[in-house]
């Protein structure tokens, strides 16, 4: 890569970030009113962000190739429908979606960096990250150091990213925060703006291993560290809120707040992705209760 | 990979009007019925969002609030200043759950009297009134318990004039004290959005509260001289404009009625450096927006640090371009309509003085409806202390800029005001915090927050903002003797 090479020191100071005034805003996108045409657009939108996920220690190949499948007909029954934007998967199983997705336009993102805990040596994340690209990932989904970053070494965890992005080179990197482990939301803000500065791509809540995942709350505090960056630079930077996100209505939330505090040109999947399992038969039974008006029993959405 | 459209609008969801139950004409309440004015006289009370006429409101003169004293005070001597303290309290409860259960009528109806968002309405105004009710009915059988080591009287009839703003909520302000300390009631709401309180007289009327302990009758400001002016009301209760408060002032002065006023404000929103400068952005909007900024306590003049002035404005510019500004029915609507004609020129005759005293204007692009009285949301930059939109009241939705250097300055600068009703101070520094809430000359101050309310919270004013605490325990206190 030849582009110049981030440094630490010119991460700019973090604001403070006051957690009862978060919560108010918050609350304030949750009354938008979001029905008829605009509902059905909404989910739309939903569908088409989602990063279909699995990622369990007893993942194997054929649950893989049918969700990989699932990813591209997510309910066949309904014409007009977008796939998902990606499938989500452990790095021992890329090669497996690689083979089930062949030419696709449905991306394969991977966790990489000894996801979901970071705990191992650097170079052995290293060698993950290297190794998913190689099976054919398109995205990577990193994991920041948040032993490291919580004992103060914040230099240590840009480093850390700033070198996975040399080696995803063009693939994009989203960068998990694990803001359940963070705890507060200045320290969210913090990681962001590091995360950001080293190179990140996305910005990505969770690993959904750890709860309290994606709230409203956290989303909002990365997404005003993303609008902070593009009125400096002019770059846009995309956001993933990932885990306990599995309701239409939460998810239609997160878009108001995307469109009121980044703006529309985020509204699309290149910038703006949910990660989740269980999301997108509750957005399909939201669809069809638009489309037929009539809610169909959980039966009628196939689970992979 | 499905590329989404970018474009995406929220559905206009309009709330519904055909559950509210809205009279052609409305008579004066008196003695628990409604009476007609002896004037004959009406007004057209109309929805400023678009101009309709909604109902007549009775006219009251001199010889109706006459009526409606002798009514307050029959009831105070024979029932309910003699009832026991515990009786009056099932009464407030019962007014407090009635409201609740009309909850959605009264919302809507504040929305088409006043022109307020329907989510303001709905989500703070009716609840807080509600809230008033039940916090005070709590404290009517304890008031011994409240004021300790006194021998605890109420005063007697007391004569409430209030604004046009929170008309229900400053009914119900005034109303709930009143009767838990055991006094009676002689209520005038403001002449543009009287609808309110006469819902609430029906809800009264629906409680069996005794006749004549609460009266609401409508009129102008004769009406409300007339009140101001009686010789058997022990206790006047105003909220309004520092002009009509002095008037009343003067008008009690060498009798033996108590007064309480709380006036107008031009409160400092204090924003430091070391602020948490997204939450505060929030804050702002929320201080001066608020319900159109008709708010005696709304933050209309912001204080910034200059070393993140640049920063603070940008982001206030960019964050009020997500302002919903239309229908008040719409539950996606921020900033609803101006209270009425007056109003909206009065409004527009400051924004022509800040023009001409060379202040830098700067406006939302967003379109209003034709009809109606609407007003963009305005801020000014590059204003001194001593130009005059930073010192009047402008009771609209625009707000003046200025920095300062140092904390003392600030403090200064807001203090150097005729007014002193509230201020907010922003700063993630607990000790810089207490050192200017402190020093700040207001009745109320709001840290890392702006415009809440709560009923057991006191709220009132210094200087030209008024005298006399509403609310909490202060709130009581100024219905007893």
């Amino acid at each position: 890569m030849t582009a110049q090479k981030n440094q630490f020191s010119e991460v700019p100071l973090s604001p403070t970030i006051d957690k009862v005034g978060v919560e108010e805003r918050v609350s304030r996108f949750q009354t938008r009113s979001i029905k008829g045409p605009s509902k059905l657009q909404g989910l739309s939108m939903v569908l088409s962000m989602i990063d279909l996920t699995t990622l369990e220690g007893k993942d194997t190949p054929n649950k893989v190739r049918q969700m990989c499948y699932k990813a591209q007909h997510l309910h066949d029954f309904q014409e007009g429908l977008p796939t998902v934007a990606a499938v989500c998967v452990y790095p021992s199983m890329v090669s497996v979606a690689r083979e089930a997705l062949k030419d696709s336009p449905i991306k394969i993102a991977s966790v990489s960096t000894a996801f979901p805990s970071g705990q191992a040596p650097f170079e052995v994340k290293k060698i993950d990250t290297q190794f998913a690209i190689d099976a054919g990932a398109d995205e990577i989904d990193m994991v920041i150091s948040r032993g490291k970053f919580l004992a103060g070494e914040h230099e240590f965890v840009f480093d850390e990213i700033a070198a996975i992005k040399e080696i995803c080179g063009t693939k994009r990197l989203k960068v998990i925060l694990e803001t359940g482990e963070l705890a507060t939301l200045d320290q969210v803000r913090r990681a962001s703006d590091i995360a950001i500065h080293a190179g990140a791509d996305f910005i990505k809540t969770s690993t959904g291993k750890i709860q309290p995942a994606a709230t409203m709350q956290v989303t909002y505090t990365m997404l005003m560290a993303i609008r902070d960056h593009f009125d400096r630079t002019g770059k846009m930077v995309g956001m993933k809120p990932a885990g306990g996100i599995s309701t239409s209505k939460l998810a239609l939330h997160n878009l108001v707040m995307v469109k009121e505090i980044l703006g529309e040109a985020w509204l699309s999947n290149e910038w703006f992705r949910f990660g989740a399992s269980s999301l997108a038969n509750d957005v399909l039974m939201q669809y069809m209760k638009q489309m037929t008006g009539k809610y169909q029993s959980a039966d009628y959405f196939m689970i992979d | 990979m499905t590329e989404s459209t970018n474009n995406w609008e929220y559905a206009p969801s309009l709330e519904g009007t055909s559950h509210i139950q809205l009279k052609k004409r409305y008579e004066l309440f008196i003695d628990g019925k409604w009476v007609k004015p002896s004037s004959n006289k009406y007004v057209d009370s109309i929805n400023p969002a678009n101009e309709e006429k909604l109902a007549e409101i009775a006219w009251a003169s001199e010889s109706d609030v006459d009526l409606a004293v002798k009514a307050a005070r029959k009831a105070y001597v024979e029932v309910w200043s003699v009832m026991k303290p515990s009786e009056r309290a099932k009464y407030i409860f019962r007014i407090a759950r009635l409201m609740q259960e009309h909850a959605r009528e009264l919302a809507v109806i504040e929305t088409l009297d006043g022109g307020k968002p329907i989510r303001e309405s709905r989500d703070i105004d009716v609840p807080l009134a509600c809230n008033h009710f039940f916090y005070y009915a709590g404290w009517a059988d304890k008031l011994q318990d409240a004021f300790p080591h006194r021998n605890i009287q109420s005063i007697g009839v007391a004569g409430q004039i209030i604004p046009w703003n929170f008309p229900l909520l400053m009914a119900a302000w005034k109303i709930a004290p009143a009767l838990a300390a055991g006094n009676t009631v002689v209520l005038k709401p403001a002449e543009s959005t009287s609808l309110t309180a006469l819902k609430l007289a029906e809800i009264i009327e629906a409680s069996g509260l005794p006749a004549g302990v609460v009266n609401i009758i409508t009129g102008y400001g004769d009406t409300g001289a007339a009140i101001v002016n009686h010789p058997d009301i022990d206790k006047i209760a105003f909220t309004g404009s520092t002009a009509v408060g002095k008037m009343i002032q003067k008008a009690v002065a060498g009798t033996r009625k108590k007064v309480s006023l709380e006036l107008g404000g031009k409160s400092a929103n204090i924003v430091l450096e070391d602020a948490p400068i997204d939450q505060a952005v929030e804050g702002i909007v929320n201080g001066i927006f608020f319900n159109q900024g008709h708010v005696c306590c709304a933050g209309s003049r912001l204080y910034v640090q200059e070393s993140i002035a640049d920063e603070v404005v940008r982001k206030l510019k960019l964050r009020m371009q997500s302002l919903y500004v239309g229908n008040p029915l719409d539950k996606n609507t921020d900033i609803g309509a101006i209270n009425s004609k007056e109003q909206l020129e009065t409004i527009e005759k400051y924004v022509k003085i800040g023009i001409n005293e060379g202040a830098e204007m700067f406006q939302v692009a967003c379109e209003i409806p034709d009809k109606g009285f609407y007003f963009r949301p305005t801020i000014f930059t590059n204003v001194a202390q001593s130009s005059v939109i930073a010192q009047e009241e402008i009771f609209g939705p625009v707000l003046t800029v200025q920095t300062f250097r140092t904390i003392d300055e600030v403090i200064q600068k807001a203090n150097n005001s005729p007014y002193g009703l509230a201020a907010g101070v922003w700063s993630d520094k607990g000790s810089r915090i207490f050192n200017l809430t402190s020093k700040l000359r207001a009745g109320v101050i709001w840290a890392n927050t702006y415009n809440k309310f709560d009923p057991a919270s006191p709220f009132g004013g210094y200087k030209e903002s008024g005298f006399g605490r509403e609310g909490g325990l202060h709130g009581l206190e100024a219905y007893l003797k």
